[in-house]
């Protein structure tokens, strides 16, 4: 019997007539695919394509290429569903995968275009005019109420005004990503990033490692159903606090970060013993209606003297209902996440198959808001694959008050999206809690990559305001006037709110 | 009997780019001055319009009749006025009914049959509908320009009027013998449509009982400010630029009570650089102001003169991407698009500046009451199509007068 029938799924080739024998390759890959033999021999079986050994290589003698393997026609039969079957033969398990769903979905972004002014109005040219994009994220009273000072000028009356809110440099959040799925120094990166650019990183359900503690004001802190980390104090430290209730990658289920991954500094900032797998479960089981919701909001607000309160959940069919019943439960944030956000870990048919485009669910929810007057109750964070500056101007037409990054920030680091996350051999040192593969990553540079990387896109959406002839980020948001669709269906343009071009 | 007649409160199915000039002029003495000079301020500012429709809003122009409802009518043929006469008898005591005194204009052709009236609620009916007088008159506007073809409201409310048709203004002006008439406060438009509709009640100024709104611009931010008010049940779908700011004046003066500062500042916020150098107490309001107002900010090019019994009220956009200057004379306080036009009527100014971007500049008639809507209590949707005229938001409007 054969002990598999899955082949390689990349060869890994190397010049040796540059090769240097250095033996970096070796050194760099995290899952072993090197032996060294007076000259690096690669397995291919265990290369993932994550390109640490090529980037490394001081010869550049290593190239990967897609094993081209012939496999008879079959437009039903993919290889990729044929080696499924395959593996769950061998196996017998649930086959388990990292970062997002890969499948040939229509990219609904990439469908839309953005306007520009011309004649009637002036555009604005941010080199010289200002260009602003500070948001704040939380419960908007519907109006203000004002007296007067006694001056000749007014003053907010009693009660009246906004509150508690989070005030963002820029309208681009980092995505929630625990430590433990993520190494520490990966979140110092995000945290110290985030206190750069004058927004907010998410601790995931891993709790704050007291590392972060000088960060805290820009770190948002999540519950989730595993309570991992959660205490009175870890409440108190983060400028919000988040309830996951579900994630795009994976809507539904819960969450897996397996022992290996739960050494002795995560094991405390989780607060639970090391080595055990940590095991989030599906629901909440203090949270199973909308009532039960709106109580640990309420919980949470009083454990921490009020400090916003968002809820995190997965794009899916009845996104607007659910959306609408966590404002009305009292949140002061709702965080969508669409079906192609990323993972540490998931179930490749959850992934691949569960939830909704973020776009949809942005513009199904905001709409539902406004159909309500609630829209101003609440701010709207959308995620689930931002690849873009563009992804980020669109996604807040439609009606997003901010984005949140993930994978795009993860890149920054370094990584190539080698969806393996869940291994915990990350070869970049972001998905690992192996020591000698985290200290790859000094969080120093890890700040500065992820502050070049959110600067370019704020950059970028100031140039897209001025084209467009606005100032503020606040009359983009919703305008979705300001888009058009091109090769969208009636159906799709009538669900997104958008006209399509030449309309 | 079916007649083809256009219905008349709809200007075009989409929206209707262009440029503008203005002016507004009040003498907060309350002392009058002639519609001369409105006139004479728009026509130096010819250039600034293509023909295509001029107007003039006059405050204080029908003393001897101060306390009726002045409706000024646009009729497309008889038929149109007999329906609209017939529902006037039925719900208002008319005191007066004329034609608009006009005079043959080279330029002026096409016009609509103009009819006004003076009237008051039928005290029976009133009483019946439970409404404010106020109230009662703004249904009335809403069924006529939703319910009846061919006939349009161009204004409705107590001692003033306005003027406006397919022309340039100082054309328009003329026709409608302006220099008749005397007035405490004055605005006018010249306007620069970018297609032709050629309607005689898509010019300038949009009027709801006696409040009026000239305006030069476009609104960047259209699509947000229409979706935002939607969300209060102001209707604004394929409207114009125009409609938005007149909502969400009434939105934020008449249903949130904002002082009228502070609606300006809402409208044409304050940079954030420039919020957080402010003392604290104006920060927080400021902040407030804009964070819950964001959706409603006009963002884009726009000058704005808001005209109302007690005075008139300028307003440029956040970073003064269109014309206003200003100027002032003893108790006269005069603005237009250009210096020229202040210059033309007011020959030495005591002072000329130009008002700073979202800078409210405001006139106040001495012994004049300022709330500008009266006893209003409507429910935004059902003051839409009178501001408007857009056969859409007509269609929507449930009428129940």
């Amino acid at each position: 019997m054969p002990t598999s029938f899955i082949q390689p799924e990349f060869k890994v080739k190397i010049d040796y007539d540059k090769c240097h024998k250095c033996g970096r390759c070796v050194q760099q890959c995290g899952w072993g695919v090197y032996n060294f033999n007076e000259r690096p021999i690669p397995d291919d079986s265990k290369c993932r394509a994550c390109h640490r050994c090529v980037t490394y290589c001081p010869a550049h003698c290593i190239s990967i290429e897609k094993n081209q393997l012939a496999y008879r026609d079959n437009d039903n039969w993919s290889p990729a569903a044929r080696k499924a079957v395959w593996r769950q033969a061998e196996t017998g398990g649930v086959l388990l995968t990292s970062m997002g769903n890969p499948l040939p979905y229509t990219r609904i972004f990439d469908h839309l275009v953005l306007d520009a002014c011309q004649v009637t109005n002036p555009s604005i040219d941010p080199l010289r005019e200002p260009m602003e994009l500070r948001t704040f994220i939380g419960h908007k009273p519907d109006s203000v109420g004002v007296e007067p000072d006694g001056n000749g000028g007014f003053r907010l009356a009693e009660g009246e005004g906004m509150k508690n809110n989070l005030m963002l440099d820029t309208p681009i959040l980092f995505s929630p990503m625990s430590y433990g799925s993520v190494s520490l120094n990966v979140h110092k990166s995000l945290a110290m990033a985030a206190q750069r650019l004058g927004t907010f990183m998410n601790t995931g359900e891993g709790g704050l490692h007291a590392d972060l503690f000088p960060y805290q004001d820009n770190v948002i802190v999540q519950v989730a159903s595993g309570r991992f980390g959660v205490s009175p104090d870890y409440l108190s430290r983060g400028a919000a606090i988040e309830i996951k209730i579900g994630q795009g990658a994976k809507p539904g289920i819960g969450g897996h970060l397996p022992g290996e991954k739960i050494n002795k500094e995560v094991s405390s900032t989780r607060m639970i013993p090391q080595g055990t797998d940590a095991i989030s479960p599906a629901p909440h089981h203090d949270i199973y209606s909308i009532e039960d919701l709106r109580q640990l909001i309420y919980a949470l607000k009083e454990a921490s003297g009020y400090k916003p309160v968002g809820v995190k959940i997965a794009a899916v069919h009845n996104v607007a209902a659910i959306a609408s019943g966590i404002v009305r439960a009292g949140a002061d944030y709702v965080y969508l996440d669409g079906f192609k956000g990323g993972t540490g870990a998931a179930p490749q048919v959850i992934r691949d198959h569960i939830g909704i485009p973020i776009e949809i669910a942005i513009a199904a929810v905001d709409q539902r808001l406004r159909d309500e007057g609630i829209r101003n109750w609440a701010s709207v964070i959308a995620a689930g694959s931002i690849r873009s500056s563009a992804d980020v101007a669109k996604a807040i037409a439609l009606g997003a008050d901010a984005v949140a990054i993930g994978s795009a920030s993860l890149m920054a680091l370094g990584c190539h999206l080698c969806q393996s996350c869940h291994t915990g051999s990350c070869s970049w040192g972001i998905t690992t809690q192996k020591p000698e593969l985290t200290r790859r990553i000094d969080p120093e540079w890890g700040a500065e990559q992820l502050t070049n990387l959110v600067h370019a896109w704020s950059h970028e959406l100031q140039e897209i305001l001025g084209a467009l002839g606005v100032n503020a980020i606040e009359s983009l948001r919703g305008s979705r006037e300001r888009l058009r669709s091109i090769g969208l269906d009636e159906q799709m343009n009538k669900v997104l709110g958008v006209k399509p071009a030449g309309m | 009997m079916t007649t083809e007649r256009p219905r008349y409160a709809e200007e075009a199915s989409y929206k209707i780019h262009g440029g503008c000039g203005l002016m507004g002029i009040c003498d907060e003495s309350g002392k009058l001055m002639s519609g001369e000079d409105a006139i004479l301020a728009m026509a130096v500012q010819h250039d600034r319009g293509n023909g295509l429709g001029g107007g003039f809003a006059g405050y204080g122009i029908y003393p001897e009749f101060p306390d009726h409802f002045a409706f000024h009518m646009m009729y497309h043929d008889i038929q149109a006025k007999e329906e609209v006469e017939a529902l006037f008898d039925q719900y208002f005591l008319v005191d007066l009914a004329e034609p608009m005194p006009t005079r043959p204009v080279k330029g002026i052709t096409d016009a609509p049959l103009l009819w006004r009236y003076f009237l008051n609620p039928y005290p029976s009916k009133l009483e019946e509908s439970e409404l404010s007088a106020e109230d009662y008159v703004v249904k009335a506007v809403m069924n006529i320009n939703s319910s009846v073809d061919g006939a349009f409201v161009a204004s409705s409310g107590k001692n003033m009027g306005v003027f406006k048709g397919v022309g340039y203004p100082e054309e328009i002006g003329h026709y409608f013998r302006l220099e008749e008439y005397e007035g405490n406060t004055w605005t006018g438009h010249n306007r620069f449509p970018t297609n032709t509709p050629g309607w005689w009640g898509g010019a300038h100024p949009f009027a709801l009982l006696d409040w009026t709104i000239v305006h030069n611009g476009e609104i960047s931010s259209y699509g947000i400010n229409s979706r935002y008010l939607e969300q209060f049940g102001y209707k604004c779908t394929l409207g114009t630029d125009t409609e938005v700011a007149a909502y969400l004046f009434d939105l934020l003066l008449r249903r949130h009570k904002l002082p009228m500062e502070l609606a300006c500042k809402a409208l044409a916020s304050p940079l954030w650089d420039e919020i957080d150098r402010m003392p604290e107490a104006e920060q927080a309001v400021m902040r407030s102001l804009r964070s819950v107002y964001g959706p409603g900010m006009l963002n884009g090019p726009f000058a704005i003169v808001l005209g109302f019994n007690g005075g008139m009220v300028a307003l440029n956009d956040r970073i003064k991407l269109r014309p206003l200057v200003a100027a002032r004379k003893g108790s006269i306080l005069m603005v237009a698009s250009e210096e020229s036009a202040i210059r033309a009527v007011i020959a030495e100014p005591d002072s000329v500046w130009m008002p700073k971007a979202g800078e409210p500049t405001i006139a106040r008639v001495k012994g004049m009451d300022w709330p500008i809507h009266g006893d209003l209590h409507l429910d935004p949707s059902e003051i839409s199509c009178a501001v408007t005229g857009t056969e859409r938001s007509c269609d929507t409007v449930e009428v129940t007068a």
